[in-house]
């Protein structure tokens, strides 16, 4: 195979970790809602933590999104 | 931008880093670059807003005065719901660092303006300063002590070997998630802007509407982004601070 299509597809598939963040921060706004619709005066407090949870879902996707991008341009 | 010259530009283009005056220490290259100036522009126009809104103490703030009291507020509140009164000694630079990449993250997103943030060596320098802090803190508060961070409460023992290993592994590699995300997300929103920027330009006009309004959309969101992103990243060096001075509360 030509090794900039390799490149190319390398970086690609780097991207799939990014389905594993989508999948995490829609479950963290989920269930924060649910909670949140259950319980709406314990709402407020947890925002911060919601917040935390969804940084850290996001950073392993954004991991896989660097290697893509080191991948590319490195 | 992609504007001028369809089709010519990159996507990546907008992230290039320029000279403006060269300067040379000892062999190092330190030039004073658009990032630079984008920063220094950024620092000073927060320390002339800062002055200026807070210049009369009225008891009943002007609009400009409840601004900086807000702003004040909400990071003095971060502080003390994560680390607790005793952080309080920390709140300048908490509200310093909140401050500088709120500002940044606004800046990168007027057109044509350079996005600082963008760049992981930035982000990078200040995740590890956080570090390198909270650190400190950690070891000249607790001494060998803070050592049992590492170490969870309550965990079985022959849990440890792999409690340890996983416990370092994620502090030692906490200024790349720190800095990472930020850079990512504000690099990835500017590229995607960029990206459909283009579509704008290149489609005939019946195919310029949609990315037009996309466009303006996502400005939108990439507005919230950029807060939130100063937002998190204040928020976990309160946490980080807090592993150091509290260790696990």
């Amino acid at each position: 195979m030509d090794p900039q299509a390799a490149k190319f597809i390398g970086a690609g598939l780097a991207c799939f970790a990014l389905i594993g963040a989508g999948i995490g921060i829609g479950n963290i706004f989920g269930s924060y809602l649910a909670g949140a619709l259950r319980n709406p005066s314990a709402a407020p407090s947890q925002f911060t933590n919601l917040l935390i949870g969804f940084a850290l879902a996001e950073a392993t996707g954004l991991f896989g999104l660097l290697i893509a991008l080191i991948i590319l341009y490195g | 931008m992609a504007v001028e010259g369809a089709g010519h530009h990159g996507p990546m283009e907008q992230f290039e880093i320029t000279k403006i005056v060269d300067l040379d220490l000892f062999g190092h290259d330190i030039s004073f670059t658009n990032s630079s100036l984008m920063m220094v522009v950024a620092l000073g126009l927060i320390v002339v807003f800062m002055i200026f809104a807070m210049r009369r103490r009225l008891l009943v703030p002007s609009r400009i005065q409840s601004v900086a009291e807000l702003s004040y507020e909400f990071i003095a509140g971060m502080v003390k719901q994560n680390i607790g009164p005793e952080g309080m000694k920390f709140f300048p630079w908490v509200f310093t660092i909140f401050v500088f990449i709120l500002v940044l993250n606004i800046f990168g997103l007027i057109p044509g303006n350079f996005a600082v943030t963008s760049h992981i060596i930035v982000t990078f320098a200040l995740a590890i300063m956080v570090w390198l802090v909270a650190t400190f803190v950690g070891f000249w508060k607790h001494g060998a002590g803070y050592l049992k961070l590492f170490a969870p409460e309550g965990v079985p023992i022959w849990l440890m070997p792999i409690i340890i290993p996983i416990e370092l592994t994620s502090y030692l590699i906490r200024p790349i998630s720190h800095s990472v995300r930020l850079f990512a997300n504000i690099m990835a929103g500017h590229t995607m802007l960029e990206v459909f920027a283009g579509f704008a330009v290149l489609l005939p006009w019946w195919g310029k509407i949609a990315p037009t309004g996309f466009m303006v959309a996502f400005t939108g969101l990439e507005l919230l982004v950029a807060f939130l992103q100063a937002f998190i990243f204040t928020v976990l060096t309160c946490i980080y601070l807090n592993d150091a001075v509290n260790m696990h509360h």
